[in-house]
């Protein structure tokens, strides 16, 4: 097998990010702590960065280092953290009976349904490169920027709006209600504190 | 850039199947937020890897669009996450089977 590709370090590479991610990924869904879970999950990240790097990606790589693994798990750590859900779960626990053997039993067969339309589908593509070739002189990042500027100019501003809405929502979600008179005792309600 | 892309795919598809299953095992709220990321992440794989096969920067442009989207969902999600934790007293997903709040 190594003699049919050339490029060993690739190879090496490829093979120790994709045991990272697999290991990750399973981490996250046996592990009985929240806490713990985040943390595999940023080593799945983390080798889905090193999969792009690998592939030429190297803009996304490293956006995926800094939104993933330096924003979305940070987040999701103090959220575990602030409801204080950072104790032992009890994982063994099923109050709905037959529920994991029936959904190993469908993620099986996700997966076979996966490898069965890799292996025999036969997708048209259409006509490529209307975004503008991969390859070809020039750095990654410059023909990505190039492309989100011009041709896909109005869904990069859609997705501003989106952050707004995003942010907004956030926003009034976390916000600490306010009390109805009824849920007040005597003295708040004579006092008017709200 | 040697390596047959048909490996990032299964590579991806497995990937997937996790994310997947434990969506489907897991009972705390947060935990199956962690493996829609997962999902999440083995779709911008194929994306990439299909950008590399086809020579076009049409999936990479999709990926930065999907990272956004996805932090954007992390942000709502979690709002909602600590604003149902605020009126019970569990957050796993046997805890909420009414919407009414």
């Amino acid at each position: 097998m190594l003699a049919a590709t050339p490029a060993v370090p690739d190879l090496i590479v490829f093979f120790v990010a994709a045991i990272a991610i697999l290991v990750g990924a399973i981490g996250v869904v046996v592990s009985r702590n929240a806490v713990h879970a985040a943390l595999m999950l940023v080593l799945t990240l983390f080798g889905i960065a090193v999969e792009f790097i690998n592939q030429g990606a190297d803009f996304l790589a490293a956006v995926q280092v800094i939104v993933y693994a330096g924003a979305i798990v940070i987040l999701f750590l103090f959220v575990i953290m602030l409801l204080g859900v950072d104790r032992e779960e009890n994982v063994a626990a099923e109050p709905l009976r037959g529920q994991r053997p029936t959904a190993i039993a469908l993620g099986m067969m996700v997966l076979v349904e996966l490898a069965v339309l890799g292996h025999f589908a036969d997708w048209v593509t259409g006509p490529s490169s209307t975004a503008g070739p991969l390859n070809g002189p020039g750095e990654n990042i410059q023909k990505l920027g190039q492309s989100i500027f011009t041709r896909y100019l109005f869904p990069f501003e859609i997705t501003s709006v989106l952050l707004v809405i995003a942010v907004v929502g956030a926003v009034v979600l976390a916000r600490r209600p306010h009390r109805v008179a009824s849920e007040m005792t005597r003295e708040e309600q004579e006092a008017g504190v709200s | 850039m040697t390596i047959n892309p048909t490996w990032y795919l299964v590579l991806a598809a497995l990937l997937f199947t996790v994310g997947a299953t434990g969506v489907l095992v897991r009972r705390n709220v947060l935990v199956m937020f962690m493996c829609v990321e997962l999902m999440l992440n083995a779709v911008n794989l194929t994306f990439i890897t299909f950008s590399r096969m086809l020579n076009d920067v049409g999936g990479q442009a999709v990926v930065f669009f999907v990272l956004v989207v996805a932090a954007a969902e992390v942000v709502v999600g979690l709002g909602i996450i600590v604003a149902i934790y605020r009126r019970r007293v569990g957050v796993t997903a046997d805890d909420l089977h009414v919407l009414k709040g």
